[in-house]
């Protein structure tokens, strides 16, 4: 049947071609640039989430095990909050902003129009596939763009389920989602676009960016690394714990871009740290945390296989302090704390993305700054825990990350007024709140002058008497100009 | 020597690692001495402009040192306040917590720049640079090999040798420079080697801004006052010849102009050009040169198909030894032909008839996106079309080239004609990481932040991220209850 037939046809060069053929008629058209246009869009959207959310808690169940109050929060209402946000504020942004002009355009007004870039690619990740698939998507809305937008494939019950929403809430032929894996995103990167945005990790990004230098495409890319948390002493150890606890295990079972990857803290703290660990950890996840329903499951074995490459390392696996279990019928593995790993381990030069967390040890607390600055790569986020105010001002005129939490994790994603991004290796440009809509925009300069107030000395026949009255011109100096007029200034 | 250069460069890493070029003072320090070499070294500079394009000093002056010196003295006023963080809004809910925008360096950076505006187009990005607080390496063209040199012997003089560095050489050298680690490269060139500098920024996913080019339209307007018909041919002519000869990314490149205006406007710009030039435009010395035989062969060749020779109304004769092209104007060189389908960075000129003075806009939407829109009208309507439905970096209404002296509004391209954006602040956000940093009290937590999960903190958290307050205080009341009920797996 029809169907069957297109459900198995290759989504190849030609059929990307297609499809931005089709989007940019739609764009040239004029679909995307209108106010109502994107608020409609941006209405259904948030429709499509209300009217959704258990199909939506039901597909990230079955690809992540993710628990429902996570898919709530961290995913549906951050999707909501996002579209609420650019609903609300997006004529102001859509505004024109006046800019200053000086004498030397004088008479002159001057301001920047935010104008759309066109048509942009969205390439999203598996681990909050909704939120990182959409919070993009309703940026480049917002802006007046038409997308398209590739799920990850790793999260294939999310993926349909985006496909089939997307098709049945939003504008077909300005906004597209395109499944597939490599092949397919391969097509889709040999395509000119206006923008790329890609939520994932260093190695595809650098796929992502040459693919992109070759049409001259600008890129957001949204990466990783590992995000060191110093801990101090004389702490709310209690506060401290459940804040790490719920930035770690609490997101997606450690599996997110944020979350703490190890723990540096002074010898001395070491014990009463681990303590707490082992006494909050079961507060929140019982005594058999294999089996809690509060906790992701890892998402697939490739991921079980290369988290237990991480923990059976001989140097690394008799530094297990607190769990180590495992379960890899249902790809579990149980919170687990390693205390003092040496540092050139796997676990300490790659991206843990799991439930293992390292607890580096130093003299002081002053030494974990170099321990950061010293790993060579900056980090997509940084976290302090303490309460001496040297060291949190140290803290961050120091430590290079994207951003930076002191005596919390992870909370500064949800703050749509802080630029979300990273630099350096974890990533180039930044979204969330007004930062989506800028970075889906072009600033153009618009300058208008009048035909009045013509200054002759930019013109040939060039003089002496030329060159003094711009000098006295670019010193913006009525004094000079004068000066320079009646002749009186030295050459 | 490709050994030392590494070397160099490690030493550069470890000089801004150790926090050198961070301070206030540092910066200051550095622009400061940059100022003083601008005032110190006018007139070399002046010399090796001329040298290598054949630059009238006062157009070196009003094109490159005039706003070099302006920039300097505006990181100088701006250094302070730019360098302050800025604090975010938060919304109530987060309650003891602040959140700023820290502005950090990058780190070590590398500025290619063109052979055109050859002290400009270096020293622009490296005050904004420098003032960001970044090590920073310059590679300026060897085409304009005088000026290469002169900055290369005496910036040293001048600057920290230590976290500033300039490498002169060609191709060889930029490929040795690109295979580098960067924490940002900022190029200014052509859309081909911008393609190349791009592809291996993405080996080490470094940031790049590309200040590209592409053919920068003109649309004349029928003007009715005899004073503004005066006014635009002559930022026309002085926008085309008078900045580097045409050889210039916003230099105009062509003109559209409706065919009825169209002999009246050929006839004024004759006008102006002997107004301007003199009768024998060579000897005002007013032109600056083509800058080399390759140029010089590539803009003889547009004009040699007898179909675009033929178009020539004024000008077009050529002196292969000494580089000079004397100002040219074509009317209505064919479509197809090089001339309009090339940039032409030289000093001729096509104007292009239409039917009516709208169809510029599709003229120019059918065209890749250029660097500038220039649009010589009074007519409102044109203005807000031109505006709304083309695209460019940026346009500019009754004049042109004057865009790039302005330091409040950003300067770049889109599509082809680049990414990113300078001038004023602009040039240090483009060196600068906006760090976003967040504090919170151990004093207020919100317990239901943590599992194990139920319905009642699902009501909760969704209260607090729609920031609706009221429901809050219901739900902790126990005053509302949650509308759903989910089957908690």
């Amino acid at each position: 049947m029809a169907s069957e037939e297109e459900k198995k046809a290759v989504f190849d060069a030609e059929s990307a071609k297609e499809v931005v053929k089709e989007l940019r008629a739609s764009f040239a058209a004029g679909k995307t640039k209108s106010y109502e246009w994107r608020s409609t869009q941006l209405n259904a959207m948030l429709k499509m989430m209300e009217e959704n959310e258990p199909q939506i808690i039901a597909a990230l169940r079955d690809d992540l095990s993710k628990p429902e109050l996570e898919s709530s929060i961290y995913e549906i209402a951050m999707v909501k909050s996002s579209c609420t946000v650019a609903l609300k504020k997006m004529k102001h942004w859509m505004m024109p902003e006046k800019a200053k002009t000086s004498l030397i355009t004088f008479p002159s007004s001057a301001e920047i129009v935010s104008e759309p870039l066109g048509v942009v690619l969205v390439i999203s990740a598996w681990n909050y596939p909704f939120l990182l698939s959409l919070d993009p998507v309703i940026g480049a809305i917002a802006a007046g763009n038409a997308v398209v937008l590739k799920p990850s494939e790793i999260a294939p019950a999310t993926s349909s389920l985006l496909a089939r929403l997307a098709a049945d809430y939003l504008d077909r032929s300005c906004i597209k989602v395109v499944e597939g894996a490599v092949p397919e995103t391969s097509a889709l990167l040999e395509q000119k676009w206006d923008k790329i945005l890609y939520t994932g990790n260093g190695r595809i990004a650098r796929i992502v960016m040459a693919a992109a230098a070759k049409h001259l495409t600008p890129v957001v890319l949204e990466l990783g690394g590992k995000c060191p948390v110093i801990v101090d002493s004389d702490i709310n150890l209690q506060v401290a714990t459940r804040r790490i606890i719920a930035g770690k295990w609490g997101c997606n079972n450690g599996q997110a871009c944020v979350s703490p990857d190890y723990i540096i803290t002074t010898k001395n703290y070491a014990q009463k740290l681990v303590d707490s660990f082992k006494c909050e950890l079961e507060r929140f996840y019982g005594k058999n945390p294999l089996e809690s329903k509060d906790l992701s499951r890892i998402v697939n074995s490739n991921h079980f296989a290369r988290l237990s490459k991480l923990l059976d390392e001989d140097k690394v696996s008799s530094k297990i302090v607190h769990g180590g279990e495992r379960d890899e019928a249902n790809l579990r593995i149980a919170p687990t704390i390693l205390l003092d790993v040496p540092q050139d381990s796997l676990i300490m030069t790659e991206e843990i993305f799991g439930p293992l967390l390292p607890i580096i040890l130093v003299h002081k607390v002053e030494d974990s700054l170099d321990v950061i600055n010293s790993s060579g790569t900056k980090p997509l986020a940084a976290y302090l825990f303490t309460n001496n105010k040297k060291l949190k001002e140290k803290f961050v005129a120091t430590v290079s990350a994207g951003g930076l939490v002191v005596n919390d994790t992870t909370v500064h994603l949800a703050e749509h007024t802080l630029p979300f991004g990273g630099v350096g290796d974890s990533g180039m440009g930044a979204y969330h709140g007004k930062f989506s809509f800028d970075t889906f925009s072009h600033k153009k300069a618009v300058l208008y002058r009048g035909f009045a107030g013509d200054a002759f000395v930019r013109y040939p026949p060039y003089s002496r008497g030329k060159l003094r009255l711009l000098q006295a011109l670019f010193n913006g100096s009525f004094l000079g100009i004068i000066r320079a007029l009646l002749g009186w200034s030295k050459s | 020597m490709e050994k030392d250069l590494g070397r160099e460069i490690m030493e550069m890493r470890e000089c801004y690692r150790n926090g050198n070029t961070k301070p206030m003072s540092w910066r200051r320090s550095q622009l400061q001495a940059l100022r003083s070499f601008l005032q110190d070294y006018e007139v070399p500079i002046f010399r090796a402009l001329n040298l290598d394009l054949g630059k009238h000093y006062v157009e070196a002056f009003r094109d490159e040192v005039g706003l070099l010196k302006k920039s300097v003295n505006l990181a100088l006023n701006d250094l302070k306040r730019w360098m302050t963080s800025t604090g975010a809004k938060l919304p109530i809910i987060a309650l003891l917590s602040s959140a700023e925008l820290v502005p950090e360096p990058l780190g070590l950076v590398l500025v290619i720049s063109p052979w055109n505006f050859p002290l400009g187009l270096s020293l622009e990005p490296l005050i904004g640079a420098i003032a960001a607080g970044n090590a920073v390496v310059l590679k300026p063209s060897e085409l304009a090999p005088a000026c290469s040199s002169l900055l290369a012997n005496t910036l040293p003089k001048y600057l920290d040798n230590q976290a500033i560095k300039v490498f002169e050489g060609g191709p060889a050298v930029g490929q040795q420079l690109l295979q580098q680690k960067w924490d940002k490269i900022f190029f200014t060139g052509s859309a081909k080697v911008g393609r190349i500098v791009m592809s291996e920024a993405a080996k080490n996913l470094t940031p790049v801004t590309l200040e590209l080019g592409e053919k920068c339209p003109a649309v004349l307007d029928s003007l009715s006052w005899s004073f503004d018909k005066e006014v635009a041919i002559k930022r026309i002519i002085g926008a085309k010849y008078g900045s580097c000869a045409g050889q210039a990314c916003i230099s105009i490149d062509y003109v559209l102009v409706e065919k009825s205006f169209s002999s009246t406007v050929v006839d004024m710009m004759k006008a102006m050009i002997k107004t301007m030039y003199g009768d024998n435009p060579r000897e005002s010395h007013s032109v600056a040169r083509i800058i080399n035989k390759h140029h010089f062969l590539r803009l003889k060749n547009l004009i040699t198909d007898p179909n675009v020779k033929d178009c020539i109304v004024f000008g077009g004769s050529m002196d292969e030894d000494n580089l000079y092209i004397e100002p040219t104007i074509l009317v209505n060189p064919p479509l197809e032909s090089a001339i309009m389908t090339e940039e032409i960075f030289g000093p001729l000129l096509p104007i292009i008839t239409l039917d009516k003075i709208e169809d510029s806009i599709d003229f120019i939407k059918k065209r890749p996106k250029p660097l500038a829109v220039y649009a010589f009208t009074k007519n409102e309507d044109l203005r807000k079309r031109m505006v709304s439905e083309t695209s460019s970096g940026s346009v500019v209404f009754n004049d042109a080239i004057v865009q790039f002296a302005a330091d409040t509004i950003p300067f770049g391209g889109i599509g082809e004609s680049g990414m990113g954006k300078y001038h004023g602040k602009f040039t240090f956000d483009t060196f600068t990481h906006y760090k976003a940093v967040a504090r919170r009290s151990f004093f207020t937590d919100f317990w239901y932040r943590f599992p194990p999960w139920n319905n009642h903190k699902l009501e909760l958290l969704e209260d607090s991220y729609n920031f609706d307050y009221f429901g809050l205080l219901l739900v902790i009341l126990g005053l509302k209850r949650s509308r759903k009920t989910f089957h908690v797996n």
